[in-house]
């Protein structure tokens, strides 16, 4: 007898697959779509109520990868980008085991303590601190000229953030003390849920602390670090808020914190002056996309498929 | 449930009578919120004294969210009888979409010079969609008490202003120059557009760039940039990281001398300010005769062509382009100059200071707004970038003007 198909499973998917495809599959590939079309500029004799968009295929994406105009930024902001994620993956991660590493040591008094202040930036509205780091890193209201010149070191005082070489250090660092609590949250989760007597059975054998580290915790929690490096990417490369809230959308000095985001941002909803320019804006979502997906499945395939899980 | 349906038709029925009442009414949209009160106490029972049959409604909307919701109020065709309206590009947009109705045939145009005119017609000057309402001027305003303590003179050329700001520094008390880089606009609209009309000799600068007679390339354009490269040694420690807010503090709060600024600050600063300031006009290149400042032309307003009381809106706009108004205005929003072309008497003392250089010198708008606003990257977001790179000392003032130049051989005709 033919297995009747289970229509309910149609049924029961139909609503979630319906609203996702609405608002996430949809509007992704519209975005593709529009990004082949010009945009209808304000040109000479402004005819813009027409809102004709002529087909242009791939001239959009030469444009903004070869075309002075909108390769400059774009290499910038990508260049930054890639900085910018750099800097969280080779700080960020390692500062967030660490504090996870001392977390998970059972002999710590006021642990969660500890945890809840760590985490608390990050539960913190991004204006707020792009407020405050602004006061704070202020050559004329901050305090970094008072605590330095306690020590006598006021003279290496400069505007970190105004400055076109330090701007962007600045911006990434601000970003990683707000965060860090995301991965050693996540990699706490995972060091503490390694089983009692595995740990127990190292001593047993007599491995150092250094070593158990190293060759038992580790290992296990790797998956885990994976997942973190590509949230990390996923997030970076997304980055809009705080660059914002920091620096706004110029992303100055001279694009010197332009990401990907702010230029997305500055491109398809325009700026003091200047009129956005959707199709535009468009190709550099689509790039972006493309951007991060090949950042992921490079994670899927080469990092994920080929890690050891232990089962425990 | 009758109740309910007894209730809804007696609404019904208000509301279509009410209706009638309203039907005189005319509607001024518009973005400053800050300036209500001089609309609802003064303008307007002032023109209800002339017209006691018209009723003028004000009604401001958030500044940042302004073009948005009024773009969207014209296209659903529920937007009030008169508009307020930035100058040049976005307007023009507006006018050209059939919004806005044409208003060459009003009465009382002639009271306004043509470049107070352009920012509201078409590039041909052939339909006006705006009757101009106001400006705004830059200049320098300074600390009097600063002054006299160093006993300091206000600076006539470029010379005396550096030796008034060399001085202020070897003082060391004061930061001679409240201004910073980390917005970009600050400095490049209050140094740049500032001291700009005396390089570029006002009008005469402005029209050769957009015929392109004139190029960023050349000397006058270099060494703006150099002169304002030189700003950066008598500014803040940090400069590249202070905001605009941030300079507005330093000078109220009497840390520093001077602050390169524009009118409109007129306001806010003789409420927050507990010394006396003033404002000198931009110092005139030594050697120069003619001064030239910047007089943007900066709110307009404008009659929406599906307006439902179009007749009374023209009474209200005519009425606006008089003296009465200019008079009422000027003294209601100190910092905001009618355009009219008549003398106008203010009593805010800053504001009549800054009123006195239309007398003696030729006045410009931005040089970067009308036509050349247009293309990407505008004339103006190129400006913010290189003015900020020169005063950082990261950008050449000859590369400044390269770059300024190439952005505008990059779409527009005249310079390619």
């Amino acid at each position: 007898m033919k297995k009747k198909f289970p229509l309910h499973i149609i049924v029961f998917l139909f609503p979630a697959c319906f609203i996702y495809s609405i608002f996430m599959i949809y509007p992704l590939i519209d975005t593709m779509r529009v990004s082949l079309y010009t945009q209808n500029l304000l040109g000479e004799n402004m005819d813009d109520s027409s809102g004709v968009r002529a087909f242009i295929g791939l001239r959009n994406y030469y444009d903004l990868f070869f075309n002075d105009t909108w390769s400059w930024h774009f290499w910038n902001a990508l260049k930054n980008n890639i900085y910018f994620f750099l800097l969280h993956i080779s700080i960020q991660t390692p500062v967030g085991l660490l504090i996870a590493a001392f977390l998970s040591n059972k002999e710590l008094k006021l642990k969660n303590t500890y945890r809840t202040l760590i985490f608390l930036p990050a539960m913190m509205s991004i204006v707020i601190v792009g407020y405050i780091f602004n006061l704070i890193l202020s050559s004329l209201w901050g305090i970094p000229q008072t605590i330095l010149g306690l020590v006598g070191l006021e003279d290496i005082v400069q505007p970190w953030l105004g400055l076109k070489g330090s701007a962007l250090i600045t911006v990434s660092l601000i970003s990683i003390w707000q965060f860090v609590g995301i991965p050693m949250l996540l990699f706490y989760a995972a060091l503490v849920s390694i089983p009692e007597e595995i740990l127990d059975a190292a001593k047993v054998d007599g491995s150092s602390g250094y070593n158990t580290f190293w060759k038992i915790k580790f290992p296990l929690i790797l998956p885990t670090i994976g997942l973190m490096c590509v949230l990390t990417y996923v997030g970076n490369f997304n980055a809009f808020d705080l660059i914002y809230a920091i620096k706004n959308i110029y992303a100055g000095p001279e694009f010197s914190t332009d990401l990907m985001g702010t230029f997305f941002y500055r491109t398809f909803f325009g700026y003091q002056h200047q009129l956005g320019n959707p199709t535009m804006g468009a190709t550099v979502a689509s790039t972006t996309f493309v951007i991060i997906l090949v950042g992921v499945v490079f994670y899927l395939y080469a990092f994920q498929k080929r890690i050891t899980r232990y089962q425990y | 449930m009758r109740k309910l349906i007894s209730s809804f038709i007696i609404f019904t029925a208000f509301i279509f009578t009410a209706l009638p009442v309203f039907s005189g009414t005319v509607i001024i949209e518009s973005w400053r919120n800050d300036d209500a009160d001089a609309w609802n106490d003064k303008i307007i029972p002032a023109f209800n004294a002339k017209h006691p049959d018209i009723e003028v409604v004000f009604q401001a909307t958030i500044p940042a969210q302004y073009s948005a919701s009024i773009s969207a109020k014209l296209e659903g065709g529920n937007a009030g009888d008169l508009i307020t309206l930035i100058p040049f590009d976005a307007s023009l947009k507006l006018f050209n979409r059939g919004w806005l109705a044409s208003l060459n045939d009003l009465g009382g145009l002639e009271n306004y010079p043509q470049v107070a005119k352009d920012a509201w017609s078409t590039d041909n000057q052939s339909d006006l969609f705006g009757v101009p309402m106001a400006s705004v001027s830059h200049g320098f305003m300074y600390n009097k008490d600063i002054f006299k303590e160093l006993g300091l003179s206000v600076p006539k050329t470029e010379s005396e202003f550096f030796n008034v700001l060399e001085k202020i520094k070897s003082d060391g008390n004061y930061i001679p120059l409240a201004i910073g880089t980390a917005d970009t606009w600050a400095i490049s609209t209050m140094g740049f557009q500032n001291i700009g009309p005396n390089y570029w000799a006002g009008e005469k600068g402005r029209k050769g760039i957009l015929t392109g007679d004139e190029k960023f390339t050349d000397d006058h354009y270099v060494s703006l940039f150099e002169t304002l490269g030189k700003w950066s040694n008598y500014m803040a420690d940090g400069y590249q990281a202070q905001t605009y807010p941030d300079s507005q503090n330093l000078f109220t709060l009497g840390d520093a001398a001077i602050y390169p600024t524009g009118s409109w600050e007129i306001f806010t600063f003789s409420q927050n300010a507990d010394f006396e300031f003033s404002a000198f006009a931009p110092p005139t290149r030594d050697g120069q005769s003619n001064c030239y400042i910047d007089d943007h032309t900066d709110i307009g307003i404008g009659l929406n062509s599906k307006a439902k009381n179009p007749a009374e809106a023209k009474v209200f706009l005519e009425w606006l382009t008089g003296a009465e108004f200019a008079e009422i205005f000027a003294n209601e929003v100190p910092g905001f100059f009618p355009l009219h072309s008549h003398s106008i008497s203010v009593n805010d003392p800053v504001a009549k200071e800054f009123i006195s250089w239309k007398d003696t010198c030729d006045t410009t708008i931005r040089n970067s707004y009308h036509i050349v606003g247009r293309g990407e990257p505008n004339l103006e977001s190129v400006l913010y970038e290189v003015v900020s790179g020169v005063v950082n000392g990261t950008v050449t003032p000859a590369e400044a003007a390269e770059r300024a130049e190439a952005s505008l051989a990059n779409w527009y005709e005249p310079h390619q």
